[in-house]
């Protein structure tokens, strides 16, 4: 149905992240959402490219890893190149709920129950 | 450079540029429960999919050099979004609720607003473990019933079949409506609502 790195081998997982872990991602969350600073670059490897052309508005991180047909790991190493450059900014969710917080403020329920019940 | 399929671009479908918060809700189930066509009922895009991997003995860590010598553990999820205002977008994950997927959800999922577990009642089992953890985590919940229009079960045997705590709310729905996934949604919301407002600092800080 979407494109799926599925069948992909390991080795162009490999080559796209160019062997990186994805350690220092933690900062990413799956709905973080990134916004492209500049235009793709002539030279610049292809899917930061197409990252970049992707996120001229708002993006979340799994709507990035979605249209690129790869998995959210590899579009986190992705996205950390760009953001260590200043290309990529991200826009992270500021009340999300915690283990020590766990429910949501009443400020965003009551704009979440707003919004539903106007769909 | 643009996909071929005959899908709309999703430049199309962009956030507003002064989108900053991204929300989130859990959806899920066992396999066919109807997990994505209660997303695709409220979302205001086609559901999307995407994989998440992870090594297991990374702890966190997914170390991609080498993965073919991994226990590495793919899983596909779909998920669609709600626009909520100017600056607020919510985004629905409809999951696998299967035991070996949760490693996965637990990072996935943090953050969570809350959880929707969707039921069928002929796998009534599919279940208990996504209850289980949920209850674990202390991630707001309620538990849906998705109704195929099988055999006549009542909400109350079914929470008895469920084990399922009193307090958690407990509704039918068809997945395919949207005013009933709606309500749905609208449910979770309202439980987390009642559950924040009675929970005093004192209380908080006991657990």
């Amino acid at each position: 149905m979407t494109r799926s790195h599925r069948d992909e081998s390991p080795d162009r997982l490999h080559v796209i992240t160019g062997g990186r872990s994805s350690g220092a991602d933690g900062a990413l969350d799956a709905v973080t959402l990134v916004v492209a600073e500049s235009a793709p670059a002539p030279g610049m490897q292809s899917e930061h490219a197409a990252i970049l052309r992707l996120c001229r508005s708002p993006t979340a991180v799994v709507e990035v890893a979605a249209h690129l047909g790869l998995p959210v790991t590899v579009v986190r190493i992705l996205l950390t190149d760009l953001i260590d450059t200043g290309q990529v900014t991200a826009r992270h969710p500021v009340s999300a709920p915690s283990r020590t917080h766990p429910f949501a403020s009443p400020d965003v329920l009551e704009k979440v129950l707003v919004a539903l019940h106007n769909l | 450079m643009h996909s071929t399929t005959s899908e709309p671009v999703p430049e199309s479908v962009g956030l507003p540029q002064t989108a900053a918060h991204a929300l989130k809700i859990a959806v899920v189930g066992g396999f066919g429960v109807g997990k994505t066509t209660l997303v695709r009922s409220v979302s205001e895009i086609r559901p999307l999919n995407t994989e998440e991997t992870m090594t297991r003995a990374g702890g966190g860590v997914d170390d991609l050099s080498g993965v073919e010598d991994k226990h590495s553990t793919t899983v596909a999820f779909d998920f669609g979004r709600i626009t909520l205002d100017p600056t607020s977008v919510l985004y629905l994950f409809g999951a696998p609720g299967q035991k070996r997927f949760w490693f996965l959800w637990d990072r996935l999922f943090s953050g969570a607003l809350g959880a929707v577990v969707l039921v069928d009642t002929r796998r009534i089992e599919d279940s208990w473990y996504a209850i289980d953890r949920l209850e674990q985590q202390g991630t707001p919940f309620i538990v849906a019933h998705n109704d195929f229009g099988g055999e006549a079960y009542s909400l109350e045997d079914l929470r008895e079949a469920l084990d399922l705590d009193p307090a958690v709310p407990l509704v039918r729905c068809d997945a395919r409506e949207r005013a009933s996934a709606k309500q749905v949604l609208i449910a979770l919301a309202e439980h987390v609502r009642s559950l924040a407002a009675s929970r005093t600092p004192a209380q908080e800080s006991a657990t």
